[in-house]
């Protein structure tokens, strides 16, 4: 596995599991994460991914295994034993007190006094962008004002981990892109290691060094977005990041598939000959073939819809010799304009054998 | 907005518990020698007045009072049978102190003088249980202004008030509650005999428009107008009476009901001394005459003198009264009465 | 993947989270409350409940009996054996209460006190079996020689046992067991008469749009700042014999359940109005736009929509009125008459007879329909925030003349009625002597002259008012706070919920009786509370701690959960979150719960009946005993000064809470 890393990490999960009575919320999930590492736990509604973080907070205290944190066990720690900020997707600003004395809330109390408690403030609003928004109150921001305020007060303290619970999904669209690349620079420049929680696969690609994909309460795969993207270990895991195009198939022979008449090359390692299996391909990894040569892996394809979707069409293509299966493939405007398709014609496609990506079938279907 | 500080948490917390132990001692009175706990169903208005003329002779001993209507102080002292929270009974109906003694809670003691006493106010047993003060004794408060609206004529004797003339003219008080309720029924048991008794009733029961709970609202709805005739006792016709109420008090010829007031020392009070010297008082030529300010009839031979509005014939008109039966066929009377009467639907 | 979850974890030992300071304190305080409702509430349910069942005997085989008739002493025979021979002690005459006693001379159908007979009789049970002669009580066990004259005057006295003898008593006494009948009858015929009126009241306020409805809703509130006996005295004067409109009652008594009805829907009138409205309030506007687009005619969307839509409202508002009559005991005792109803009996059973056993068994039969009412309403209650989550549109009421002017008249009605009643009690109390003096005075104002404790108790009431208010308060919030936020402690926080919502169900009178037999009792280390302030403002917390406790988890609950996760993240202890952020956003609802307490705790009279002490009289138990004196006139003076109080208290809790809002809750505001 991935994450099996043997060099010990700065956050240490062990075994975790998480039940709601019968429920099994989180099933046996081990994880390592780096010192000053991005992580995004990624996953649909109910994969457990917010259960995870919760349990790593001691919110809601995982029923078996082990947590540590830069090589301490705190297991069992109520989380105000232990080293973390939080933001919550409702950001949980305080509402009847004003900005600062929100920022300043985590550093009253513990011997720092007045004046570098005012300093620190100051030098935290500054941080996120908003110096002059200290004496409001939270309900005189805007949703993003108060998402950095909650950023900022989460970090006041500069704990060793800052955990992100969907921070952006409250926000609209434009805001979410913009501060997207706020936190990620402002948590590569104070070099804190962070896990965000997200459903949303564009943020985590854009933010993550790390993603940690879940599903039904276990992890799929974790890796780089790229790692994720193009080599994704399951055919969930395929399917929820980036569109892909699943296609029944079986082994025809070692590195050859079959689906319907057509037989591809592609990668078969860890499957017998005869296996029935799901053959996935990208719409953009879908080439049409513009010359005359032969390449392997060259089907003959009908267009049978064409939708237009601004920098690139989403064609949906058929073959009959492919059991008339029908396949998404994107063609680039200028490829577009180039050969002239339309909707109707037949053209030859090329499936890059070493795109192709094999999975049991059933797992996933579309 | 101050900050909450962890003093203040806890003393919150401790507070929360504190106060209401600190309450209940503030209020709970240690009691001290000097101080007794006298518990009475006398008037509210003549408590003060008690009391004062106590101090004059004994200064130093303070009364708590603790008042309420009879039902309620017997109810009280019963429910404290084990845990006794006063030191007196001054001013309690000589039926509940029966009751009292039956049930072994009240402390045997001859008061100083107790021989001058007229006998029918003292406690048979020897050393008594309990002694009397006066007497109260029940009458019929008859509104002359209403009673000529409707017609009526007064009545002269109990026998008179189940004409048919007088139907929804009556209130009475509900034995069940009421001393005063009570006394009237086990009077009738005992002037018409057993059976006649209970048939007088049935025949009064259909003239009764309703039954009260206490013993002087008859008198005071009666004054009020509300009903032409009420049973209730003479004291309380001679206040509404003194207010200027159309009252005439009547007593029935056949004889009346009486009870008294009495007094007595609770077994196991921690401050018998100043009980003893309570009680001692309390028989005293002097209280008597202070009884006699609102009452006809007091335990002291030849001190009452006639007391305002109060019918003059009262004292020859109560009956001998059997206190000994009242008390002992109580339950008997009143399951018996509550069969007959009670619960019924509305009396029109 | 798959093949990591294969493994099974249940042998694994489960993660307990070390509990941290913070969730130490929390469960102190959650324990401290549920301890405080223990004490307060289940343990003298659960004395009260046994009192029940404490019977008393008369046990004739304890007693041993002989004769001599001047032949000499006869055989030693048990009493019990010589009824056995004569029969002349039916068995259920054996079955008797504390203060049961049993004549024997019937044993011996040939008894004369004239004759030469004489008895010997002894106890053989030690001090369990007691008889007396006259009033002399003989509780040891030697032979006790008595003349026949003597012997006449000897009773037996029960012993005490456990058993269902009382209920069986109080089930074939058809004088008690009438009072089911009547209660339950008066309980429902004013739930159908308060219920219609309150809906066509509420209709009014929120579908019409006549005008001064602020005015209106404001006189409909006013019933619930007097104690619930105010309008029986305003009745009776109103309909009494000497009433200013007799006539109206064409002969018939307002003593009995005329006046029972008529005060009921009086007072049980806002509390349905404020449920019926809120549901009427939530209604969807959409649905009326669809039916009024589709041209449907006005009664059938009244049929077919607003009465749907408002029906939970209009079943908790019956259960609660419901509830409200049959537990209701000022009422009935003022103007009931006759009437028995199950309330009254109580009081009755236990002031007037000392029969608390009696008292204890009509408080379990009384308790039965008031639990079914509330557990039904809870059940309403669910079912319509599930309704209340749901995101509808308010309805705006369009002008129409003529509906406009007829609610307006509707609602001038009821208002007129309701100031009337009001009018008329402080009318009375300035009236020197009705009906023969009318001339003006505040004689009826010497309440020092008068039973109930004079001033005095109009002081302590508003001493307990205040307590009330102020402990009552701290230790609702607080509860409601730990349960509410706590983290884990699930079974803990369960019971708590479960304790939280019992005192809704249990009657006043039920509370206050049981509040006697468990705090009374000398060996119960609380006893010292006993017939203090303190047993008043815990039996006033306790009998209204749901109400409040449902406001303020309400409050809690529109709060952020996340507000003591993000105070644990930051290392703030957890009063820290709640002093600083929870208990100053819910100050509206604090001042409500507080404003409620104190309302309540002027007006009540149920359950502190039983327990005032002649240094704690109340001026809500003035009004009663004045009333009971027959000072009538004084009860009224006494009430109107307890309208009077709470007005006072609303006007400066309004004052208060406008001016503390404006400080703590600048924030609501952009």
């Amino acid at each position: 596995m991935a994450e099996a890393q043997s060099t010990s990490g700065y956050l240490q999960i062990k075994n975790i599991t998480k039940k709601f009575g019968e429920f099994t919320a989180l099933d046996n999930i081990s994880l390592d994460i780096h010192e000053g590492e991005f992580i995004c736990f990624l996953g649909p509604s109910g994969c457990g991914k917010t259960t995870f973080l919760r349990a790593i907070a001691g919110l809601d205290i995982q029923t078996h295994g082990v947590i540590e944190q830069s090589g301490k066990d705190i297991s069992t720690l109520p989380p105000s034993e232990r080293d973390f900020g939080i933001v919550f997707q409702s950001y949980a600003l305080f509402p009847n007190l004003k900005v600062r004395r929100n920022i300043a809330f985590g550093l009253e109390n513990r011997g720092v006094s007045t004046p570098d408690i005012n300093a620190r403030v100051t030098e935290l609003l500054e941080l996120v962008g908003l110096p002059d928004q200290g004496d409001k109150f939270p309900a005189q921001l805007s949703g993003g004002q108060q998402q950095r305020i909650a950023l900022a007060r989460a970090i006041a303290t500069k704990p060793g981990l800052l955990l992100l619970d969907e921070p952006l999904s409250a926000l609209d669209a434009k805001v979410r892109v913009h501060l997207r690349h706020e936190i990620k620079e402002l948590q590569a420049n104070l070099g804190i290691t962070t896990i965000m929680v997200t459903h949303d696969q564009e943020e985590a690609l854009t933010m993550a060094d790390r993603i940690v994909v879940m599903n039904h309460g276990v992890i799929d795969q974790v890796g780089t977005p790229i790692e994720i993207y193009t080599e994704p270990a399951t055919a969930f895991v395929a399917d929820f990041i980036g569109k892909m195009n699943f296609l029944p198939g079986q082994v025809a022979q070692s590195g050859h598939v079959k689906i319907g008449d057509i037989s591809l090359a592609a990668d078969t390692q860890g499957y017998a000959q005869g296996d029935e299996i799901t053959v996935a391909v990208r719409p953009e990894n879908i080439i049409v073939l513009e010359g005359t040569d032969k390449p392997e892996n060259t089907v003959r394809v009908v267009v049978k819809a064409m939708e237009f979707l601004g920098s690139f069409y989403r064609a949906t293509l058929i073959s009959p010799k492919m059991g008339n299966v029908e396949f998404g493939a994107d063609f680039s405007i200028n490829m577009t304009r180039r050969t002239n398709i339309k909707l109707g014609d037949e053209v030859k496609i090329i499936l890059p054998s070493e795109r192709i990506l094999v999975y049991p079938k059933g797992v996933k279907n579309g | 907005m101050k900050l909450i500080k962890k003093t203040t948490l806890a003393s919150l917390f401790s507070g929360l518990m504190a106060g209401v132990a600190v309450f209940a001692m503030s209020s709970s009175m240690a009691v001290s020698a000097g101080e007794l706990t006298v518990y009475t169903a006398v008037e509210a208005e003549d408590l003060k007045k008690y009391a004062a003329k106590f101090n004059e002779d004994y200064p130093d001993i303070k009364i708590n009072w603790v008042r309420d209507s009879t039902g309620i102080v017997t109810a009280k002292l019963l429910a404290e049978k084990n845990n006794p929270q006063a030191d007196v009974v001054w001013g309690l109906a000589a039926t509940s102190l029966l009751l009292l003694k039956s049930e072994g809670m009240l402390e045997a003691y001859s008061p100083k003088g107790v021989e001058k006493l007229d006998k029918k106010f003292v406690d048979k047993s020897t050393p008594p249980a309990w002694v009397g003060m006066d007497a109260w004794v029940a009458s019929v408060c008859y509104n002359t202004v209403e009673a000529a609206k409707n017609n009526l004529v007064p009545p002269k004797t109990w026998k008179d008030l189940t004409k048919p003339m007088y139907k929804g003219m009556l209130i009475m008080p509900n034995p069940n509650s009421s001393g005063t309720g009570f006394l009237d029924v086990s009077s009738w048991l005992q002037l018409f005999g057993e059976d006649g008794g209970w048939k007088y009733m049935d025949a009064l029961h259909e003239n009764i428009a309703r039954y009260t709970h206490s013993g002087s609202k008859p008198c005071k709805l009666a004054a009020a107008g509300e009903i032409p005739i009420g049973i209730s006792f003479a004291f309380r016709g001679a206040k509404s009476k003194a207010k200027g109420a159309p009252l005439e008090i009547i007593v029935p010829e056949e004889g009346v009901g009486w009870d008294m007031e009495a007094t007595a020392i609770v077994a196991g009070t921690d401050n018998l001394k100043d009980a003893q010297t309570l009680v001692d008082w309390s028989i005293t030529k002097k209280a008597n005459v202070m009884y006699n300010a609102g009452y006809a009839v007091v335990a002291y031979p030849g001190v009452a003198k006639p007391v305002k509005f109060f019918p003059e014939n009262l004292l020859e008109k109560m009956i001998p009264n059997d206190f000994e039966f009242a008390a002992n066929n109580r339950k008997r009377i009143l399951t018996e009465w509550q069969k007959r009467y009670d619960g019924k639907s509305d009396p029109k | 993947m798959a093949d990591i979850s294969s493994h099974s974890s249940q042998s694994l030992p489960i993660v307990k989270q070390k509990i941290g300071r913070d969730d130490w304190t929390m469960r102190a305080f959650m324990v401290v409350i549920a301890i405080y409702l223990v004490v307060a509430l289940a343990l003298p349910l659960y004395v009260m409940m046994s009192k029940s069942f404490e019977t008393y005997r008369f046990e004739l085989d304890r007693f041993e009996i002989q004769v001599d008739k001047g032949d000499g002493w006869s055989d030693v025979t048990t009493v019990a054996a010589l009824n056995q021979q004569v029969n002349a002690i039916g068995a259920d005459e054996l079955a008797t209460s504390s203060d049961g006693r049993l004549g024997i001379t019937k044993l011996f159908p040939d008894f004369s006190f004239r004759s030469k007979t004489n008895y010997r009789l002894r106890n053989i049970a030690g001090s369990d079996a007691v008889f007396l002669i006259g009033s002399e009580r003989v509780a040891h066990n030697e032979w006790v020689k008595l003349s026949s004259n003597d012997f006449r005057r000897v009773v037996l006295r029960p012993s005490p046992s456990t058993g269902f003898d009382n209920f069986r008593t109080y089930f074939s006494t058809p004088a008690l067991f009438n009072s089911v009948y009547n209660s339950l009858a008066i309980a429902f015929i004013v739930t159908v008469i308060t219920v219609s009126l309150a809906f066509a009241f509420a209709y009014a306020l929120n579908r019409s749009c006549m005008r001064y409805k602020g005015v209106f809703r404001l006189i409909a509130m006013a019933p619930l700042l007097v104690p619930s006996l105010l309008p029986g005295i305003a009745l009776v004067y109103l309909f009494g014999n000497q009433g200013m409109l007799k006539e109206l009652m064409f002969g018939y008594s307002i003593y009995g359940p005329i006046g029972i009805i008529i005060g009921s829907v009086f007072f049980t009138f806002p509390h349905a109005m404020i449920i019926i409205n809120t549901s009427l309030a939530l209604s969807d506007a959409r649905l009326y736009e669809a039916a009024t687009s589709l041209r449907t005619p006005r009664f059938k969307i009244f049929r077919l929509i607003t009465i749907p839509g408002a029906r939970y409202g209009l079943i908790s508002a019956a259960f609660v009125v419901f509830n409200l009559v049959i537990t209701d005991f000022g009422l009935p005792k003022v103007i009931g008459g006759q009437f028995n109803v199950l309330a009254v009996d109580i009081y009755k059973q236990v002031i007037g007879q000392q029969n608390f056993q009696m008292g204890a068994v009509v408080s379990v039969v009384l308790l039965i329909p008031a639990l079914i009412a509330f557990s039904v309403d809870r059940y309403i209650q669910k079912k319509q925030v599930a309704l209340l989550s749901s995101r509808s549109v308010t309805y705006q009421p369009s002008p129409s003349k003529i509906f406009d002017r007829q609610m307006f008249a509707y609602c001038t009605v009821i208002s007129l009625i309701i100031v009337t009643i009001l009018a008329v009690c402080q009318y009375a109390a300035l009236i020197k002597f009705w009906p023969y003096d009318l001339s003006l005075s505040l004689s009826n104002y010497a309440f020092d002259l008068m039973d109930g404790g004079g001033w005095d108790s109009y002081r302590n009431s508003i001493k307990l008012a205040l307590l009330t208010a102020m402990f009552g308060t701290i230790v609702v919030f607080t509860g409601a706070y730990m349960v509410e936020k706590a983290r884990g402690f699930e079974n803990g926080r369960t019971v708590f919920q479960l304790l939280a919502m019992m005192p809704m169900a249990i009657p006043g009178m039920v509370l206050g009786l049981a509040y006697i037999f468990f705090f009374n009792n000398p060996a119960n280390p609380f006893n010292f509370i006993y017939a203090t302030m303190a047993i008043l403002v815990v039996s006033t917390v306790t009998h209204f701690y749901t109400v409040s406790h449902l406001t303020a988890v309400t409050a809690l609950k529109q709060m952020d959960n996340e507000f003591e996760s993000v105070g644990a993240s930051l290392k703030q202890p957890f009063y820290k979150v709640m002093g600083l952020v929870t208990v100053p956003v819910c100050l509206p609802a604090i001042l409500d719960i507080w404003m409620y307490l104190f309302v309540n705790a002027m007006t009540t009279v149920s359950a502190v009946v039983f327990l005032y002490s002649s240094d704690t009289t109340l001026a809500s138990v003035a009004v009663l005993n004045m009333d009971d004196a027959g000072d009538v006139a004084p009860a009224a003076a006494m009430g109107m000064m307890i309208f009077y109080t709470n007005v006072g208290a609303r006007i400066l809790h309004a004052g208060l809470s406008r001016l503390l809002l404006k400080k703590t809750q600048a924030w609501r505001m952009r």
